[in-house]
């Protein structure tokens, strides 16, 4: 991967010129349609994977092509190709022209004006431009140090990530901009064996940088405490079942935003009568305590970006005020229809793939209480170090999501560990019976993947430590 | 069209002395569209493709892909998986899979009647189905989604050590989600339908599901936590069959990260529960020919009677135990193929759905699971889901439940199967659905 010379437009390389662009968006638009738009990508990616002590796989890959959308009345039509010349992107235009079987609409193309969005942190040390034997490196100090760590330790699997992702977007209002995406992740999952079966601890770091990602995490400490968590959890108790408080510890658990409200603020889902949050705008849905915020332009964040795949600027956008319901998410599509400007969360795997409301970085903002307190005065309840994944429907707002590491509260302290369950709620009551918040707000470190709709892209969560009045916990003891 | 195999032969023809080279090449067209209001709010398709090399030389494996197959491009990830190879940890067990004699099924799942089957009866179809939704119950409020997708898939897999395989295949599905709202409630409720051309598609038994899923949930409640045996519609089963399946592949077995590892020839299931792997099938969903690796696929039993007799293998784990491939290699086009189940059954029982609640006292039919992704371990087994259904009573069907989990771990619910159903459904996952009754798990609720 040496050639760091095929880009896109703009962000230097393979040019795809404008007059081809504004070519393709006329084809696009020949058989009438209100709206056309040429995306394309250019993603590269290398990977090591290591297990059972070897590195058993060095990955790298090139995905590139375009997708171009058309827009006729309320139909949209998709095509995509990866032939990226002018012949190859005018089948590809003329293909979702007539997807779109020209529902009516005149739209002519506006001369192309290049934009950029500015970002707040820009990538130091490109993944391209460090040795393979520096990324596998990475991967054999932590298998070392989890082995090391623990007796209990019998595998160790440790993955390294990395991806540039360039993009191009061009439209028929006039829109040209792009973006230049990296993103790097490191990860580490230990398996302990005891007398109670297996157990397993994972820890990652994942952030939208470079390779001096490793200047600022150390991948010792992250394989030590993935065995310290498996090997913790040899000892672990079965979790209980029934309703029961539950403490949430900073940075451990933004999911549960994510997934309590986050996927019912997204305004497809709104419009389509599919969120319990449509028709709330401006009424208490939340405790006073909870403010909510989707923010795109966080810093290096995972879920970060200049400009999301419609092409516009990323926003840091408050969903939730003190318990009140301000804002949903919007894509273009939304927006334009609801007469106002996008949010930033329209995004999409990749050029293969229609874009869609989604989030970015979500999070709920610190409180003013000590976090020590909120578990000194919960008598009885769960408290949660960390969550894994979870899941909603947003019709109705249940949600689950499952624990990796959990412990009981008794009397105002943390004691046992208990075993891997699942937590399920319903959004309303969990953002109503949130009443606790605490000072220590931080962002999850893990890296999430959010799935929708068959499509998945990277998402930030965060949150101070807090704790829920009551949910259900999804264990088999009594 | 590019002929498939003739482009991996050529890659493996580009193989240097002392090299093993594997090329995995991809075609797939796809159309999807999705209906609202009785028309197209969007209709998208597209040709996918593209190639993955795997090379191994001392011992060492480097692997490589692109998105594409122009033949520059190729060239450039043959090279960047020799590079990738240097990196690589030397293991005497690294190598392709060899021609083993096995014969392929005579199974063919592609349709031409699919392949030119007119846009604008894919568009009829899903628009009758999302009439269908709406005019089906007056408490239907909304539907989520109605959608129409196919996919016509061609695979080549060239080796140089004399694998030259190609198949495709293909398959139409129909799928919605409908809301039902009556009062403050508000229900969802899932149908689908699933062939390899138009004709198969079974629009009523989709419009009736989404419908009745739904509907019967109206009114639930959280119910108070306790034990009881829950029944699983065919379409958990599937899922439910999954993730035991991922609990027997061979990889999981060779990392210590199955808890099946050293219990081959014990009983780790109840006696009813005899459990293949058959790609065979030209029934199953997800029939094939060949695996990732090129071998042919075959029937492998997992657990005969409750004991276990064995685990699905790919050529390496299979190297590594000192077994054969079982033809179980699973891969897309970015990675090295890993080990997986294809079509997972179990031996069916004699009753239908109806006739196994009538023989429950207490228990749940769970119509609906959550977050298997996050509160399933499949490493320790602990099993821990977000569910929805209906109370069996006395034999009876009676209030419908929410915001509830089960409990329980993957390895007591296999020796805890008190029932298989007869009522086998194929589903678009690697697994049949059937119903199936499992005993003593814990519902919690309030």
């Amino acid at each position: 991967m040496a050639d760091g010379d095929n880009g896109v437009a703009g962000t230097g390389g393979v040019v795809i010129d404008e007059a081809v662009l504004k070519g393709t968006l006329t084809a696009a638009l020949r058989a009438g349609g209100d709206f056309a738009e040429v995306f394309v990508e250019d993603t590269r990616t290398s990977s090591a994977v290591l297990e059972d002590g070897k590195i058993e796989e060095v990955n790298s890959g090139r995905d590139r092509g375009a997708g171009i959308r058309v827009l006729a009345g309320d139909t949209t039509g998709y095509a995509h190709t990866a032939d990226l010349t002018e012949s190859g992107l005018r089948v590809a235009a003329e293909a979702a022209g007539a997807a779109a079987r020209s529902g009516g609409g005149e739209a002519r193309v506006a001369d192309l004006s290049r934009t950029d969005a500015a970002r707040e942190y820009t990538p130091e040390v490109l993944p391209e431009t460090v040795e393979k034997i520096r990324k596998v490196e990475m991967l054999t100090r932590a298998d070392a140090a989890a082995r090391g760590s623990d007796r209990s330790i019998r595998q160790v699997m440790a993955r390294y990530f990395d991806k540039r992702r360039r993009i191009l977007i061009a439209n028929s209002d006039g829109l040209l901009t792009g973006d230049d995406q990296v993103r790097t992740f490191f990860g580490v999952q230990a398996v302990a064996a005891g007398d109670t079966g297996l157990q397993t601890g994972g820890r990652s770091h994942a952030r939208t940088m470079g390779f001096e990602l490793f200047d600022r995490v150390d991948v010792e400490e992250a394989a030590r405490d993935a065995a310290r968590m498996a090997a913790t959890k040899l000892d672990a108790r079965p979790a209980p079942s029934g309703e029961l408080p539950v403490v949430i510890a900073a940075g451990g658990g933004g999911v549960l935003f994510h997934e309590a409200c986050g996927h019912g603020l997204e305004a497809d889902l709104v419009k389509k009568d599919a969120s319990r949050f449509a028709g709330l705008m401006g009424e208490q849905v939340a405790s006073p305590l909870v403010t909510i915020v989707d923010d795109g332009t966080m810093g290096s964040e995972w879920g970060v970006f200049a400009i999301d795949d419609e092409g516009h600027a990323a926003r840091r956008n408050v969903l939730i005020e003190d318990g009140v319901l301000t804002d949903y998410m919007w894509d273009w599509l939304r927006s334009r229809a609801d007469g106002r400007e996008p949010s930033g969360n329209g995004r999409r795997e990749t050029y293969q793939h229609l874009p869609m409301v989604r989030m970015t970085n979500t999070y709920l903002m610190g409180g003013e209480s000590d976090p020590d307190e909120i578990v000194a005065q919960t008598e009885y309840g769960v408290f949660v170090a960390e969550l894994g994944g979870g899941q909603v429907d947003t019709a109705t707002g249940d949600f689950v999501f499952g624990t990796r590491e959990a412990y009981l509260i008794e009397d105002g302290k943390i004691t046992a560990p208990i075993r891997d369950a699942n937590l399920i709620g319903n959004g309303l009551d969990v953002l109503r019976d949130i009443d606790v918040v605490g000072n220590d707000f931080a962002m999850g470190r893990n890296g999430g993947m959010c799935g929708k709709d068959g499509q998945s892209v990277p998402v930030g969560v965060g949150q101070p430590t807090l704790r829920v009045a009551r949910m259900t916990v999804g264990g088999t003891a009594a | 069209m590019t002929d498939l195999l003739d482009v991996a032969q050529r890659i493996v023809g580009w193989a240097r002395d002392g090299e093993q080279v594997e090329a995995f090449v991809v075609r797939s067209r796809e159309v999807e569209i999705r209906v609202d209001g009785g028309d197209v709010e969007q209709l998208s398709s597209a040709e996918a493709l593209g190639a993955g090399i795997r090379v191994i030389a001392d011992h060492r494996q480097g692997f490589a892909y692109a998105g594409s197959l122009d033949e520059d491009g190729l060239a450039e990830v043959l090279d960047e998986a020799r590079d990738n190879l240097t990196f690589g940890t030397p293991d005497e067990a690294f190598g392709l899979a060899e021609p083993d004699g096995v014969s392929p099924a005579d199974i063919d799942t592609y349709r031409e009647a699919l392949a030119t089957a007119p846009t604008d009866a894919k568009i009829a179809l899903v628009v009758d189905l999302e009439q269908r939704i709406k005019s089906g119950d007056p408490r239907i409020r909304a539907a989520r989604y109605v959608d129409y997708g196919d996919s016509i898939s061609e695979v080549a897999v060239a080796t140089t050590t004399g694998i030259a395989i190609e198949r495709r295949g293909g398959s139409c599905s129909v799928s919605a989600m409908s809301i039902a709202g009556e009062g403050d409630g508000t229900q969802t409720g899932f149908g689908f339908s699933v062939g390899r051309t138009l004709d198969d598609i079974d629009l009523e038994a989709a419009a009736r599901d989404a419908i009745e899923r739904a509907v019967r949930m109206l009114g639930a409640r959280k119910p108070s936590t306790r034990r009881l045996t829950v029944l699983l519609d065919p379409i958990i089963t599937a899922q439910f069959l999954g993730v035991a399946g991922s609990m027997l592949s061979g990889e999981a077995v060779l990392k210590g990260r199955s808890p099946f590892a050293d219990r081959v020839g014990e009983e780790i299931a109840s006696p009813i529960v005899t459990l293949v792997d058959d790609p065979t099938v030209a029934a199953a969903f997800s029939a094939a020919t060949h695996d990732g690796e090129g071998l042919a696929t075959r029937r492998n039993v997992l657990i005969d009677a409750g004991v276990l007799s064995g685990f699905n293998h790919n050529a390496y784990t299979a190297r590594r135990t000192g077994t054969a491939s079982t033809g179980s290699a699973s891969r897309g086009f970015k990675t090295v193929p890993g080990v997986g189940c294809r079509a997972l059954q179990l031996t069916l029982g004699t009753k239908t759905q109806a006739e196994m609640i009538a023989g429950i006292e207490e228990g749940l039919l769970v119509q609906d699971v959550s977050g298997l992704h996050s509160g399933v371990n499949p490493v320790s087994g602990d099993f821990s889901a977000g569910a929805e259904g209906l109370v069996i009573r006395n034999g009876q069907l009676a209030e419908p439940v929410r915001e509830i989990t089960i409990g329980s771990t993957i390895q007591r619910m296999l020796q805890d199967i008190v029932e298989v159903g007869n009522d086998v459904d194929w589903l678009p996952m690697n697994a049949h659905g059937v119903s199936v009754a499992i005993a003593d798990v814990t519902m919690s609720g309030s």
